[in-house]
């Protein structure tokens, strides 16, 4: 097999852990020293110095810009990881991020203005989802799912009616159940319908008077619409139960359909998805949940006031479920997620969904004659293949998933949803260009043509990495946690 | 497949050795590959009643957790210690080094309902395809 | 502006390929009523000069404000490091192969994090120190099936907050508040003595929120008989300083490492972390990277430990946090070897010494902390309200008004210094009380 030019290369470099490099005094840094030294009296201050490298800045600087080296970004090259939104970030929006940086949240004036922009963002993201209020404050996707399922407990248990059930169709991502579990819920898993749409006529069959609620993904994790979903929310309605949507797939229906109109009674958005928020190795993200009329009163606090222009928080409100972060959340997200929506305008977010699912419906059509799609039906921002053709020749998504980034790309979300077998969940983004696209394309069948051919050769990949595969079963029978247990 | 005939087998892919009132049980041959590599066993403490068909522990591969369920009910007398720090030996011997409790059975006829080995090739068999 | 990249001609092509006729037959399979037929209330797209002049944020310039968010100096390196995308622009690492920078990155994180607590492993972050609190209590009703919670009150109002409500659903678990002395400001540990049994997990804050550090001896003789017990560290920086929290015995060390290399930034994001003894790693929420090798037998980290974890246990992980706050992980990590072990430790005493100083101009001009116990670079006094507002007018911001999360300290308000502040901003004031 040859492999095409990788646009991507790694150095091969093996950059030792930094600990490999202290020693007593290399570090020459100057901290700042305002003040004289005095008697600490009563503060028991060991003599020994803290556990920390000892290093050069310049070692610190070569160290870290090869660890660098060694990762893949989004501007190295597309990043087609399904469900993740892996869209360009703009940097812009770090530069007015950092203006931000030295402002405490002590600091009323300076807040008073922060609070006034993140107010708007809410506003914003209340008229893209046809929602009426919303809470800034969770940490990311999870936290916001968390916060919503907290708001239901809090609603039902405000009506009387202390309902311990939430519905979660088989598609949905994990973090689903885990979020009902921590706030005391037990979950039922809902079959799919063949066509892979959740069915008001099989839904029915589950709803019974401990149902708080169904957790629906809209455009769920197959890329389908889920086209029942006024019936659903309905059908929920009528049993007192709330539908909640996970909002990590908006960016395949903003500008162009809105949850709030679906009779979405509660939702979360993932900001570092859907709004171009870089997603930092694995956060910060940003998890805003927004609520129709009815669940207003269980928002966490604090929330955002006003009066003469003096925007502040607000903490009366009794009925909220409380708190849910120390402070306000991922503020300098928020912030980025605003410049972001500034950059695009009205049209410009209804430009983003509609470009998305283009440039995913290329890739699928592209795609679909080489490989096995389990759900024909009509997709919109994702889809998802399977290995089944590949797999009768020995080969698994997995194999193929390493093959990729010889060729340039970061792999799509693999064995996930499960209801595929070997999913290939691929998302491309409205900001991959035509060439681009095709490239991966061009890749996808070299791998599928290979599959057929020289089949062995692909259990080897990756072998333009900085490393070949990773043992993971090493690491979790070894433990290696940190650098004294090696 | 590795099915020894001098034991019994459950439908959850256990296998249960009995001497007197005593159940030893692990997992069997065919449980072990399709859970690919054991990277940890979490097994209860000894002296823990367990019933029938419940959980007694989990293993773990890298990428899936799976219950291991009671054959019989009854009070666990040992536990297998070697495969906290060795989980590789459910792979590498799953009816002998990787043995995972003994129970004192409450009810020995319980035994009547798993099947033997001719059953369970069977039943695996039928379950692989 | 918009990021999308389609030419008359290339739309052209994608429309073809796909097999319809205009762009918006791509939405086809949303029922017609869902289609959002109006336009959204959104401003016109703007350009970067525009955004830059809408987005303009002023900063008061004297600042004596701690409370759980601290200003310390921050050099250079961390944002130039941290800025380079190929950390900032990529996702969480689940293929080891392309993503060994974070990986890498993050087991130094974890080493040097538990290095400096003195425990066993750390994970890989949490969201801020209010959720690694929570995520220890559930922790502890999980593993040790825990009834009580108790909680000394001289902990950051804002963790027993989100405590409180991430406690909410177990309703057979009470959250008991250890009051503290109001003379030393330190938790009183006399009335935890009788109370605490093997049902019950403690957490104490040090130094805690008044900025006193607790008698930790004292505090980890009572609370070692509980089922869980562990410190909550508000402040990272006093690890320069104060003797390791490991040292004491606790089974879980966690808190707050903003002020490792993070900016305020108007109170987020922050850098939750959780560090535990051996005993409780599959136990700990939170992603984990261990280190592992590829066939060749080269060295090489991946996720490890992901059995735990929401994507595979799915309702029974340890807890749903997938997200976590990665890229602040790599700044402390960058931060701590910029600045050194020596570096470290004269970053703290200088707030430590600042503290001092501005404790003395302010008891020479009548005003007296509020508690009397050691503190470390924070303390209490009193300020009515009127004139904390008439300082911030004038851009100087004294500190962090406390009155209402502590009725009892009327007019309270926690004065921080740290190594950003000087001797003239003390100075500053001064002349304005």
């Amino acid at each position: 097999m040859s492999y095409r030019a990788s646009i991507v290369s790694f150095p091969e470099i093996k950059e030792p852990l930094l600990n490999k490099r202290t020693s007593r005094d290399k570090n020459k840094i100057m901290t700042p020293a305002p003040f004289d030294a005095c008697d600490l009296e009563g503060l028991d201050t060991p003599e020994t110095l803290p556990e920390i490298p000892d290093v050069s800045q310049v070692e610190t600087i070569r160290h870290f810009t090869r660890l660098s080296r060694l990762n893949f970004g989004i501007d190295q090259g597309m990043y087609p990881l399904g469900s993740c939104t892996m869209k360009h970030n703009p940097r812009i929006c770090e530069e007015i991020a950092s203006k931000m940086a030295r402002i405490h949240p002590a600091d009323d004036m300076a807040m008073s203005g922060i609070l006034e922009k993140v107010f708007e963002l809410s506003g914003y993201l209340e008229e893209i989802c046809g929602m009426d209020a919303s809470t800034l404050w969770p940490a990311a996707g999870a936290h916001g799912e968390l916060t919503a399922i907290m708001i239901i407990k809090k609603a039902l248990y405000i009506r009387g009616e202390p309902r311990r059930t939430v519905l979660i169709p088989d598609t949905a991502h994990g973090t689903n159940p885990a979020s009902c579990a921590v706030a005391g819920f037990r979950t039922v898993n809902i079959p799919s319908g063949d066509d892979g749409m959740l069915k008001a006529s099989i839904l029915k069959e589950y709803l019974d008077g401990d149902v708080a609620g169904l957790m629906i993904t809209n455009p769920n994790t197959l890329g389908i619409f889920e086209n029942e979903i006024r019936a659903i929310a309905a059908m929920l309605h009528e049993n007192g139960s709330y539908l909640y949507m996970d909002g990590a797939n908006l960016n395949a229906i903003m500008g162009i359909t809105r949850p709030g109109d679906m009779g979405v009674d509660i939702m979360h958005l993932n900001l570092h998805k859907t709004f171009g928020t870089p997603h930092g190795g694995g956060g910060p993200g940003s998890g805003p949940v927004l609520v129709k009329k009815g669940l207003v009163p269980f928002l966490p606090l604090p929330d955002i006031t006003h009066t003469d222009n003096r925007f502040s928080l607000g903490w009366n409100r009794d009925t909220s479920i409380g708190m849910v972060h120390s402070s306000t959340g991922n503020m300098a997200v928020l912030i980025k997620a605003l410049t972001y929506i500034y950059s695009l305008g009205a049209f410009g977010i209804r430009q983003a969904a509609t470009m998305a699912c283009i440039n995913a419906n290329y890739l699928r059509a592209r795609l679909s004659p080489m490989f096995n799609l389990p759900y024909p039906g009509a997709t919109l921002h994702e889809f998802v293949l399977s290995d089944r053709d590949q797999g009768k020749n020995q080969v698994t998504t997995m194999d193929m998933a390493k093959a990729l980034m010889d060729y340039g790309f970061h792999p799509p979300t693999v064995y996930f949803p499960l209801v595929v077998h070997g999913a290939i969940m691929i998302e491309p983004t409205e900001t991959e260009p035509l060439e681009e696209l095709e490239r991966f394309a061009q890749a996808m069948q070299a791998i599928a043509e290979t599959a057929q051919e020289h089949q062995e050769s692909l259990h080897n990949n990756p072998v333009t990495c900085p490393c070949e595969r990773v043992d993971e079963v090493w690491a979790a029978r070894n433990l290696v946690l940190t650098w004294d247990m090696e | 497949m590795n099915i020894p005939t001098d034991l019994r087998y459950t439908k959850d892919h256990e296998w249960v050795r009995i001497q007197e009132n005593m159940a030893t049980i692990g997992i069997t041959d065919y449980a072990q590959s399709e859970l690919g590599d054991i990277v940890f066993v979490e097994l209860p403490e000894v002296n823990t009643s367990v019933k029938k068909g419940g959980v007694f522990g989990t293993l773990e591969s890298v990428k899936a957790v799976s219950d291991i369920y009671t054959p019989v009910s009854g009070v666990i007398t040992k536990i297998n210690d070697q495969l906290e720090d060795e989980p590789e030996l459910v792979n590498q011997n799953c009816y002998d080094k990787a043995w995972m409790i003994v129970i004192r059975m409450d009810d020995p006829a319980e035994i009547t309902a798993l099947m033997d080995a001719s059953a369970y090739e069977k039943y695996a068999g039928a379950e692989a395809k | 502006m918009s990021f999308t990249c389609e030419t008359r001609a290339s739309l052209e092509t994608l429309l073809n390929t796909i097999g319809i006729d205009k762009k918006e037959d791509v939405f086809s399979s949303i029922p017609e009523d869902l289609l959002f037929k109006g336009k959204l209330n959104i401003p016109e797209p703007m350009d970067e000069e525009k955004i830059r002049r809408k987005m303009d944020f002023p900063v008061s310039g004297t600042i004596f404000a701690g409370g759980g968010i601290y200003r310390h100096h921050i050099p250079s390196a961390v944002d130039a490091l941290t800025a380079r995308q190929e950390f900032f622009t990529a996702y969480t690492p689940y293929q080891p192969e392309i993503s060994q920078g974070t990986l890498q990155s993050i087991f130094e994180y974890q080493s040097m994090m538990a290095d400096l607590t003195g425990m066993h492993a750390s994970n890989a972050s949490m969201y801020d120190g209010a959720t690694a609190l929570a995520e220890a209590a559930l922790m502890a009703i999980r593993k040790k099936h825990v009834k009580k919670v108790f909680v000394s009150r001289a902990t950051n109002p804002s963790y027993r907050a989100v405590l409180q409500t991430y406690l909410a659903s177990h309703v057979d678990v009470a959250i008991i508040e250890i009051p503290f002395d109001p003379k030393t400001g330190r938790t009183d540990m006399n009335t935890l003595n009788e109370t605490i049994d093997k049902d019950s997990a403690v957490f104490i804050q040090n130094p805690n929120f008044f900025g006193i550090c607790e008698p930790m001896k004292e505090v980890s003789e009572t609370a070692r008989n509980a089922g869980m017990w562990g410190i909550v560290v508000n402040e990272a920086i006093s690890l320069g300083i104060l003797e390791k929290p490991g040292a004491f015995g606790p089974d879980i060390v966690l808190g707050e490492a903003q002020s490792f290399g993070n900016p305020v930034s108007a109170g987020g994001p922050l850098l939750g972390f959780m560090c535990v003894k051996k005993n409780l790693l599959r136990a700990m929420p939170g992603r984990v990277v261990g280190l592992s090798r590829d066939k060749n037998n080269t060295q090489s980290f991946c996720l490890t430990l992901a059995t735990r974890e929401q994507h595979i246990r799915r309702e029974k992980a340890t807890s749903n946090i997938c997200s976590n706050q990665g890229l602040c992980a790599l700044r402390a990590a960058v931060y701590l070897n910029l600045i050194g072990p020596q570096g470290l430790r004269d970053t703290a005493l200088q707030c430590a010494f600042g503290a001092r100083y501005l404790r003395d101009q302010l008891m020479d001009k009548g005003i007296n902390t509020v508690f009397s116990g050691p503190f470390f670079h924070e303390f209490v006094i009193r300020m009515d309200t009127k004139k904390r507002k008439d300082l911030i007018k004038k851009g100087i911001v004294p500190g962090v008004d406390i009155q209402n999360v502590y009725p009892e300290i009327p007019d309270g308000l926690l004065v921080n210094v740290t190594e950003m502040n000087t001797k003239k901003e003390c100075a500053c004031l001064i002349e304005h009380l």
